[in-house]
């Protein structure tokens, strides 16, 4: 009986030891961790799995991702096939109701996010499109504010204890936002319809949020290397379009944009989508658009 | 129910007449007008209620059809926010959704429908300095099995979630033989519990045995036009699957590690090494055509018992080296009894270990570049029966009866346990986006049993070394170009050298292409 005892008060105090304990999230791309990390702070422990220079559409499904799926209370990802080449067998292997797809703890970012370039019909002749629209929706601040309130919700039902600070801190989060976006919108104004020309197209929430047109690609359709046919047709567009900023994400090859910016004159420009993709990127979200606005600016208006 | 309510109305409107007929006779033709009038309002009622619903069902079939970007607008214009400032990106023309019409093809795409389906079809053509490609210098059920054009299978895939407790999978190859006979192959179908208590899951059906780490792989995601020769010789031309059940623990440590136990039949044509009853296409064959071990199979037995099943246990580890390197280790074993002899008490141990390690940078494009290598080795344990040539006891040499010149009548074999072991590496560059470079070594073995010391006959001709055992090796070189995922040409040399036969050249030019959901690989 005493052992008894002493056993059901341990279980007793593991089960409140857990539910103290923080949430634990595994989130799939570092943008969302970034807004994951703003709205849970110090209530939540955050996982990453893509790294922040990687191409998000081919992580490796590594089996030491199946181990931090199998211990989440939340997967955090963006769900619109950004992560459709390795999150399954993950999913699969985890063993985790907590984060199938039904449950509360798998948390679609793209729920409320008014996707762009959704096909109406889906063809892979068109290259690697998806089929939820383009899966690049984050780098729209607009989009991070959504995504911010999704996840306080999500964080809200898991944690009943500390739902109301989730929520103060998504509105925080969105306040400073629209503070910056103001900030943001200004430094862009004065290059209203200029031309962005972008290695892959990832950038159209952008350029829609901040009045840039992102229509030239390095590459012909998405996922399909550059062809020296189709370089020149850009180079040519470029020059009567008058476009002269091109953007390249850290794992794109930027010697191919390089070439491109000699015959155009314009000027390579190193993004990501992703917080810590590039120096000086590295402090969340925040900083992260900071850089992206600044330096796509600072091009723009050298080469005006 | 329509003549339900006429009635009751009747019913009604009769009882209204009869207290009018009562009160005011002179009313009757009054109420015989209201009698008509209401049953042509009733009439027009149920023709208006039809057409409203006909209207109804029409634009929910439109509704449908505007489904996935009528929800995001609705879901976006709900949640404050504001619209962009700048503007849009016009989305292209055919963007707007349109009502599906019956001309239409029907699509069927994630999300749409219940299951993801897809469709993997690989082929190949090329040509061999050696005669006896299929089961000779190809050991694999699905290797290019002929001089010109081979289809090396059409796989079709299907999988979905189940219910809230179960997701399924299966899949169906179509393929053509080298003679030009069609046959459908059950590969895989199996349903798995997505959360069972203790970190444990159960996947049960027909399964890819849970063995190293080609076998449970389906053949187009191999990194080499065909299958190993020590997995062709050990675990068979199609692999090694069969009904049954796999229970699988995730261990509780801080790395990846799996423990898993598989329980299957061990009989059949997938089950090679262990009750196979012969061969099955594409499977290894001696040239003069003697079985295993030169002794005929004694497959009529079922299950009488749990001895009669197939066990495999397998553990499988991972490590993260460094951010960029990975690295998975895993040990298996394959316990079964086997069809030699009569006696029918006969089994087979396989033992194998595998490793596979992949460096990627953090900057990798569309998975590009990388270096990997893959090894997989395995040791066999063959229990051979018992058998006496002389299978119709007339004690008289017969043709086709092996023969042992030691005493010139029809040989009696002797029960022993054989050991043959062997294995595979490869490595492979992926050098630049879609493209990879491979090498493959191959090496099989095995040690000379006391049947091979004996000097057998067959119609005169010694015997030798058994050719299912004999030492054999292979290097093959090869360069895939994947133009996207989806699709993928590869160009394959194999210089092959069997003992007792000698060398071979082959070449092979791989094509495949892949419709629909192509479901993720696992690591």
């Amino acid at each position: 009986m005493k052992t008894l005892n002493s056993f059901l008060l341990a279980a007793l105090a593991l089960t409140t030891t857990t539910a103290q304990a923080k949430l634990n999230v595994v989130c799939t791309t570092p943008d969302l961790a970034s807004i994951a990390k703003e709205v849970g702070s110090d209530k939540i422990e955050i996982t990453t799995l893509a790294r922040p220079t990687e191409d998000p559409h081919f992580v490796d499904a590594k089996p030491s991702f199946i181990v931090k799926l199998n211990k989440a209370d939340a997967l955090i990802h963006g769900g619109a096939e950004l992560e459709s080449g390795w999150l399954r067998p993950l999913q699969d292997g985890a063993r985790n109701a907590k984060i199938v797809s039904a449950a509360k703890g798998n948390v679609r970012c793209c729920e409320g996010v008014q996707m762009l370039e959704v096909p109406a019909t889906l063809d892979r002749s068109k290259g690697d499109i998806h089929a939820a629209g383009n899966p690049h929706y984050l780098s729209d601040p607009e989009n991070a504010k959504i995504v911010a309130h999704h996840i306080a919700d999500a964080f809200g039902e898991l944690d009943l204890a500390n739902r109301a600070s989730y929520h103060v801190n998504a509105k925080k989060f969105t306040t400073a936002l629209d503070a910056k976006l103001v900030e943001w919108e200004k430094a862009l104004a004065p290059f209203k319809d200029r031309q962005v020309v972008a290695y892959h197209n990832s950038w159209p929430y952008f350029a829609a949020r901040f009045g840039l047109k992102s229509e030239l690609f390095l590459e012909p359709k998405p996922g399909i290397p550059p062809s020296p046919a189709h370089l020149a047709e850009v180079i040519a567009k470029m020059k009567e379009l008058n476009a002269r900023v091109i953007i390249v994400d850290p794992y794109l090859n930027r010697k191919t944009a390089e070439t491109v910016a000699r015959r155009t004159g314009a000027t390579v420009v190193d993004v990501a989508q992703f917080p810590g993709g590039v120096k000086g990127t590295e402090g969340g979200y925040l900083a992260f658009m900071d850089y992206l606005v600044n330096s796509v600016a600072k091009a723009l208006e050298a080469t005006r | 129910m329509k003549l339900l309510k006429l009635m009751r109305m009747t019913v009604v409107v009769s009882a209204l007449g009869l207290g009018a007929c009562a009160t005011r006779a002179q009313d009757a033709d009054q109420i015989k007008q209201l009698k008509l009038q209401l049953e042509q309002m009733q009439t027009n009622f149920d023709r208006v209620v039809q057409e409203q619903r006909a209207q109804i069902e029409s634009l929910k079939k439109q509704i449908a059809a505007m489904q996935p970007s009528a929800t995001n607008a609705a879901v976006a214009t709900t949640i404050a926010t504001s619209p962009p400032t700048g503007t849009m990106p016009s989305a292209p023309a055919e963007a707007v959704a349109k009502a599906w019409s019956p001309t239409d093809p029907i699509r069927i795409g994630k999300g749409r429908t219940y299951a993801d389906l897809g469709l993997v079809a690989t082929f190949a053509a090329g040509g061999s300095t050696a005669n006896d490609i299929e089961g000779g210098t190809q050991l694999g059920g699905h290797d290019p099995n002929q001089r010109g054009f081979a289809v090396q299978g059409v796989e079709m895939n299907l999988q979905s979630a189940v219910d809230p407790y179960l997701r399924g999978n299966a899949n169906l190859l179509f393929s053509i033989d080298s003679g030009g006979e069609s046959f459908v192959e059950l590969e895989e179908a199996w349903l798995e519990t997505v959360s069972l208590p203790g970190n444990l899951q159960i996947r049960a059906g027909q399964i890819l045995t849970d063995f190293g780490r080609i076998n449970t792989q389906h053949p187009h995601s191999w990194a080499f036009v065909d299958t190993p020769l020590v997995n062709g010789r050990f675990l068979g031309p199609d692999g090694l699957r069969n009904p049954g059940a796999r229970v699988a623990w995730l261990m509780p440590t801080p790395f990846f590690s799996e423990l898993s136990f598989a329980v299957q039949n061990s009989h059949g044509e997938t089950a090679t090494s262990f009750r196979s009853g012969g061969h099955s296409h594409g499977g290894e064959e001696s040239e003069e055509g003697l079985p295993f071990g030169y002794r005929h199979p004694d497959n009529d037995r079922g299950v009488k018992g749990f001895g009669d099943l197939l066990f495999t246990p397998r553990l499988a580890t991972s490590f993260d080296l460094t951010d960029s390197q990975t690295l998975v280790l895993g040990a298996s074993a394959a316990f079964g009894p086997n069809s030699s002899g009569a006696s029918g008490d006969t089994c087979t141990q396989i033992y194998a270990v595998d490793a596979y390690w992949k460096w990627k940078p953090a900057n990798a494009h569309g998975g590009f570049p990388f270096v990997s290598w893959q090894t997989e080795a395995m040791l066999r344990r063959y229990q051979l029966g018992m058998f006496d040539w002389d299978e119709n006891g007339d004690g008289l040499v017969d043709a086709g009866e092996v023969v042992d010149p030691g005493t010139g009548l029809p040989a009696v074999l002797a029960s022993e346990t054989v050991t043959d072991w062997g294995f595979y590496s490869q490595v492979l560059y992926g050098f630049r986006k879609g493209w990879v470079a491979g090498l493959r070594l191959d090496y099989i073995t095995g040690e000379t049993g006391d049947y091979e010391k004996l000097g057998l006959t067959l119609d005169g001709e010694p015997l030798g070394r058994d050719p299912l055992r004999n030492e054999r090796w292979r290097v093959s070189p090869n360069l895939t170009w994947y133009p996207s995922e989806f699709s993928k040409l590869r160009l394959q040399y194999n210089y092959d050298d069997r003992r007792d036969i000698g060398v071979d050249h082959s070449i092979w030019l791989q094509f495949e292409f892949l419709l629909g959901a192509h479901a993720a690989h696992k690591f």
